[in-house]
């Protein structure tokens, strides 16, 4: 009887994966072969790489590549047709748009997963619990430099102490998104805080200064836990504790931010990219979390592919 | 006090100095390797060396990271090497002394203090775009041989330089044509200094990770290079892209990289030393 059940729902997912997989596909999956070249932002590095590696398993004759040249640098390639697959932290900009026109490349954004920021300061601080988004423009504003150093500056009842600021490097697309949603234009802070391109040098600063506070990607706090406090975060809901839970259903807000993947339409007529977008979308559930980001909803993976798809279909 | 105490004391003090100054190098480099082989040591196996990439720091390994950084030595040696030790020559030996030379020469040391990534966009450019060699080793290899030249030129010809000039005259004395003087008697007697300063500049090579990422050598690369048109990826980059991941276990793995890259470079220097001390050998005048 067990046998049975199992057999049955091993048919029902064949059957199920074998419907997408039918429109585009001429050759057989085994004998798919070819190369397939990534570049991009950093962040996404680490989610597309699983997937590859994963990918190579099934289809050991693809040759897949993945470059670390940042969202923008990733995109300079993309718009050149230099690469089949951009990945990107921020939306694609104007001018980059222009770029892909003037070249005559179309494209498909896909949300893979998303990125919480984490706001954090170090454990022995027994005064912050939370910070409203006001609060974090006070502190990180471009008027706040040598203005605002200390912490009853930002809340009266707060100790008279010196306030000591981490953050990440200012070429970060999480800089860039931190600005934009807190200070509420991209790229602006004050210049005095000590900021560093690797995240863990970020972790030690504030896990050996009480009077520190920093921001940076929420798989970091979750490796240093014992390390760090996390400061909740009110936009006026009250304040909302990043988890996974809170990222995935949008109340832990503006520090969230989707990371996407971008795709062109040139490379769409090729079986194995096809193919591999699919694998994406249809893996990205587990293998996201598992490399420290936060997955989509099910439902939103399956409108991907569908829209991924039509998309497919149209430039074959 | 007399000047002649006051003199020695001053020779003592100065020769404390000189040896804290030593020890301030040694101990540093002592604390980095200390703390690098106590975190990376355990994690090397042969697993590691003949891996690839993976998101499990447990079994990622460096296979194409190491080749590729193998590759990128050879190629950087054959193109530099040959053209740097010529352009060194010609500057010392054949060059006129003019405003001209006096010009490029000062523009070569300058060169040597070039930030490296400008040598990226460079790179990029030519080789890879208007060359249109592509994101490939021998693009890499260019772009690094670029880089490291006035180091090589600036050390040829201080090692050319250092040859006494009775030795050269002498040999012209004898009925040698300049070629032979400088291929019997210059080259041999410089090459120890020469092949030291190749050395230096092969080392700084190999560490280089910013120009690479500018002319798009990659980060997850699952198979080794067959040819130098193939795209790659060098230790530095892999150690880089590690050091940058939250998960612990990255952290150690590129610990064991630097250990791997420390070991190739430690490598090339002794087999270095060995043929200077064997062709020095030879030198009986």
């Amino acid at each position: 009887m067990k046998t049975n059940l199992i057999s049955i729902a091993l048919i029902a997912l064949i059957t199920s994966c074998g419907g997408p997989q039918q429109s585009g596909e001429k050759s057989g999956a085994k004998s798919l072969s070819g190369a397939i070249k990534i570049d991009g932002s950093s962040t996404v590095y680490p989610i597309t790489e699983a997937i590859a590696e994963e990918f190579r398993v099934d289809h050991p004759k693809v040759k897949v590549t993945i470059g670390i040249s940042g969202t923008g640098g990733g995109f300079k390639k993309f718009s050149r047709g230099e690469t089949d697959i951009s990945d990107a932290s921020r939306p694609i900009k104007d001018k980059e748009k222009a770029a892909c026109k003037e070249n005559n490349i179309e494209y498909l954004s896909l949300t893979v997963a998303y990125d919480g920021m984490a706001v954090l300061i170090n454990p022995g601080n027994d005064w912050v619990d939370y910070l409203t988004t006001a609060e974090l423009k006070k502190m990180w504003e471009p008027e706040a430099q040598n203005k605002i150093m200390k912490w009853n500056q930002i809340r009266p009842e707060w100790p008279n102490l010196e306030m000591h600021l981490f953050g990440p490097g200012v070429a970060s697309g999480t800089f860039d998104y931190f600005t934009d949603v807190i200070v509420g234009e991209s790229g602006k802070s004050r210049g005095d805080f000590t900021a560093s391109e690797d995240d863990n040098v970020l972790v030690q600063g504030i896990a050996t200064d009480k009077n520190a506070l920093g921001f940076f990607g929420l798989a970091y706090y979750e490796e240093n836990k014992d390390k760090l406090k996390l400061a909740g975060v009110d936009n006026g809901n009250g304040p909302v504790y990043p988890s996974i839970e809170t990222v995935k259903n949008g109340t832990y807000a503006p520090l969230s931010r989707p990371i996407f993947i971008y795709i062109s339409s040139a490379a769409v007529k090729r079986a194995e990219v096809v193919e591999f977008i699919r694998f994406y979308l249809e893996h990205a559930g587990h293998l996201v979390s598992e490399v420290g980001y936060i997955p989509l909803p099910k439902e939103e993976y399956s409108a991907q592919l569908e829209t991924f798809n039509e998309f497919a279909v149209s430039y074959q | 006090m007399n000047n002649a105490l006051k003199n020695r004391l001053i020779d003592r003090v100065f020769k404390y100095f000189a040896i804290l100054s030593t020890l301030f190098g040694l101990v540093m480099l002592f604390i980095f390797l200390i703390d690098i082989l106590n975190q990376g040591l355990s994690r090397i196996d042969w697993s590691f060396i003949t891996s690839l990439p993976s998101r499990f720091p447990g079994k990622s390994g460096i296979l194409t990271a190491l080749t590729g950084t193998i590759w990128v030595f050879l190629l950087t040696t054959i193109i530099s090497v040959p053209i740097g030790v010529a352009a060194g020559i010609y500057l010392e030996e054949y060059g006129k002394k003019s405003r001209m030379a006096n010009i490029l020469e000062i523009n070569i040391s300058n060169l040597a203090g070039v930030p490296s990534i400008i040598y990226g966009i460079l790179g990029l450019e030519i080789f890879v775009r208007i060359m249109d060699l592509g994101a490939s080793l021998l693009a890499g290899s260019l772009t690094l041989a670029l880089l490291i030249l006035p180091i090589i030129i600036v050390a040829t010809r201080e090692a050319v330089r250092a040859v006494p000039k009775t030795i050269k005259e002498a040999s012209y004395a004898l009925g040698a044509t300049k070629w032979q003087t400088i291929w019997r008697q210059v080259l041999p007697v410089s090459s120890g200094n020469i092949i030291t300063g190749i050395i230096l500049a092969l080392s700084r090579a190999i560490g280089e990770t910013a120009p690479l990422i500018v002319i798009g050598a990659l980060a997850y690369v699952p198979f080794v290079a067959r040819t130098p048109m193939d795209e790659f990826t060098v230790l530095p980059i892999q150690i880089f892209n590690w050091i940058s991941r939250p998960q612990k276990g990255f952290i150690i793995n590129a610990a064991s990289a630097i250990i791997i890259l420390l070991a190739f470079v430690f490598i090339m220097n002794g087999i270095a030393v060995y043929i200077r001390y064997r062709t020095q050998k030879k030198i009986k005048w």
